[in-house]
């Protein structure tokens, strides 16, 4: 298993306390291609970062390549980050003040890797994400889906053994979010890599192998989709 | 910390995000170097004209002079002139604490002339070898009067600069040549350096011509009356006391009511230097303080504005910690761009002070002649370079520290 999850709570505390994760438990195997479907507010985010480390959760364990992640100090929360981990965000979550190709190359900065290592990786993930000619250019004279995919590319330059989408699709319009989707499921397909998609659109969700429903802070049902017929709008279509 | 080039870049690259406020911020920490080294060498510039004035005289030495009596006392009316004689000069050698005591004899305003040059308003001294110890000569060429002159009475002559520089306009070394002083010859057997001193009893050396006060006392008939008495206090005690023990001494001597203040007067040289030099050491802390304060008002600008940045970057931080970078990549960007900011506005500082003390050390030189040193010095300069470094790490602590308080997740939720 890649992730393991069992009986995971998660409680916000804020002017009051909010009981986000009612335990989670949760398998996802290697290589898969899942996507966590739920209304707003139940805690689809909050599962999503547990999962990528940039949060904790309060009781329950989290397996992830059979290791068990609980209490890491920052330095090895960051080294799983760099590592193992890739993030991909509905609102780009570019740095503004660099180009494309910096920002794709930032995550082998913080691998200590040389500029022209650097330079040279960060071209070759522009190319393949069709983006060569705006490797130059910055993040606020690109469209959404450029820059999405600047982000991808971001994300797979330290190849990592999963991704994890925050509705990746969610700024864009139709045609580019399936371009997105068929990205990630090329990415999925090619370089082994374990994706999980949070969405609320069915259009979205159908486009990967497994469907988990989130409701009220536990998981719901979990549907299998390999034929991708779970969109009532049929495949490769993604209604706004 | 890792500093290469891509640090550097990273940093030049946020702190040019903000122009305007880099370089306000920068501003602060340039004007903070900026004043502290220019008052710095302001105050190292008055001490300079102020301690020249100082600069030979002996600083643990007391003088005691004779005067009137306003009382009666053993028999005597008040109105008493009370005259020392030279034979006092051993007899103070008595008391524990005096090194030496000395005087000396002057003929104020005579005429020096050598060959056809004249030099009017000599200041004609005769003096022991002793003066020399509380009214330090430096030599020229030659020697200044010793014991062999006093004891045989040789007319004999150390000339001053100024006297040496109008007599003897070719220069050259004197020593050997005779100089007449109201018609009688003297043998000039050294000449005093240039002093820039403005510190002295019975005048200066530029003026002077010294002669052995034996042989003034035989040819001026001036007997063995003094003026006062010079006393050199042993390092090992306090001079007020010393002098005390001096006046009560000649007090006994020379029948003086004891309470009698005008008679016979101390005056305590040391303590005159020590009130000057205080003075300098509260005008250097006082100087020290406002460019400090100054320098660390920028500074705490520097922090504030990091600060600013720090929280207005909360969702690249975010970003970056999302994407690998741990808390201390985060903390020494943070604090290698406050130290960047404070560095190079601090060197812009010390440049430019630098310039402005060059520039003022010019207008105060004369004839190629420094009359004031303004200049800070290497290691002041290096020292402020240090404790600029040393700002710059602190003013970064406080926005670092909140950077790394900033969590993965803020990134995603800006919105
Ligand atoms: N940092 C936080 N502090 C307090 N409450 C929070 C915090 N983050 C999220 N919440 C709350 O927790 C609940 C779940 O939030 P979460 O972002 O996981 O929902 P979501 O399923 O992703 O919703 P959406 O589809 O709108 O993105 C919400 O009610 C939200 O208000
Ligand atoms: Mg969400």
């Amino acid at each position: 298993m890649m992730i393991e999850l069992k009986d995971v709570n998660k409680t916000y505390f804020g002017a009051q306390p909010l009981h986000v994760l009612k335990g989670i438990n949760l398998e996802i195997g290697k290589g898969e291609f899942v996507s966590i479907m739920g209304a707003s507010g139940s805690g689809k985010s909050t599962l999503l970062n547990i999962l990528g480390i940039l949060d904790n959760y309060d009781t329950g364990e989290y397996w992830l390549d059979g290791r068990l992640i609980k209490g890491l100090s920052e330095r090895e929360a960051a080294r799983y980050r760099n590592h193992t981990i890739g993030f991909i965000f509905q609102s780009f979550n570019l740095i503004n003040f660099k180009t494309a190709v910096e920002n794709v190359e930032l995550p082998l900065f913080y691998r200590g890797i040389g500029r022209r290592e650097r330079h040279h990786q960060a071209m070759e993930y522009l190319d393949k994400m069709g983006l060569t000619d705006w490797a130059e250019h910055f993040p606020n004279e690109m469209s959404g889906g450029q820059k999405q995919r600047v982000a991808i590319a971001r994300a797979l330059i330290t190849h990592p053994r999963i991704i994890l989408a925050d509705e990746p699709t969610g700024a864009l319009d139709s045609k580019t979010s399936l371009e997105v989707m068929e990205l990630l499921k090329r990415v999925n397909k090619e370089e082994d890599v374990t994706m999980i998609v949070v969405t609320h659109e069915s259009g979205v969700a159908n486009e990967t192998n497994k469907i988990i429903h989130i409701k009220d802070g536990i998981i719901g049902k979990v549907e299998d989709n390999v034929d991708h017929n779970a969109s009532p709008f049929g495949e490769n279509s993604i209604m706004k | 910390m890792k500093f290469d080039i891509d640090a550097f870049r990273e940093i030049s690259q946020t702190l040019r995000r903000n122009k305007s406020r880099t370089f306000l911020t920068g501003f602060g920490v340039f004007w903070g170097m900026f004043m502290l080294l220019v008052l710095l060498g302001g105050s190292k510039a008055v001490k300079s004209m102020v301690s020249k004035d100082m600069g030979n005289f002996a600083t643990n030495c007391v003088i005691v002079m004779n005067g009137i009596t306003t009382k009666p006392y053993g028999g005597f009316k008040s109105g008493r002139q009370i005259m020392f004689r030279t034979a006092d000069m051993d007899e103070l050698r008595k008391i524990q604490g005096v090194e030496l005591a000395t005087t000396s004899m002057s003929q104020w305003g005579v005429q020096a002339v050598y060959g056809t040059n004249k030099y009017n308003g000599v200041n004609f001294q005769g003096v022991t070898s002793d003066y020399s110890r509380i009214q330090f000569q430096h030599m020229k060429y030659g020697r200044f009067i010793n014991d062999m002159d006093n004891a045989e009475g040789r007319k004999v002559a150390t000339i001053g600069w100024r006297v040496y520089e109008t007599l003897f306009p070719g220069g050259g070394d004197p020593c050997g040549k005779f100089i007449s002083i109201n018609g009688i010859y003297y043998e000039i057997i050294g000449v005093v350096a240039q002093t820039s001193s403005n510190f002295n009893i019975n005048g200066g050396s530029d003026r002077g011509v010294f002669c052995p006060m034996s042989v003034m006392a035989r040819l001026y008939n001036r007997g063995d009356r003094i003026w006062g008495l010079m006393v050199l206090v042993k390092p090992e005690y306090r001079s007020s006391e010393v002098m005390n023990q001096c006046v009560n001494m000649m007090k006994q001597k020379y029948l003086v009511a004891p309470n009698d203040k005008r008679a016979i007067v101390g005056l305590n040289i040391e303590s005159m230097f020590t009130f000057v030099r205080n003075l300098f050491k509260g005008l250097d802390l006082l100087f020290l303080l406002v460019g400090i304060g100054t320098l660390l008002a920028g500074a705490i600008g520097v922090s504030n504005i990091m600060m600013v940045t720090v929280k207005e970057r909360t969702t690249e931080i975010g970003i970056r910690r999302a994407i690998g970078a741990t808390p201390k990549t985060i903390i020494s960007q943070v604090i290698a761009e406050s130290i960047t900011l404070t560095m190079v506005s601090g060197m812009f500082g010390i440049i430019f002070s630098v310039m402005i003390l060059g520039m003022v050390e010019l207008g105060f030189t004369k004839d190629g002649v420094m009359t004031a040193q303004f200049q800070v010095t290497f290691w002041q300069a290096l020292l402020a370079l240090l404790g600029l470094i040393t700002l710059g790490v602190l003013a970064g602590l406080a926005p670092a520290s909140r950077a790394m308080q900033i969590k993965p997740v803020d990134a995603m939720r800006e919105e």
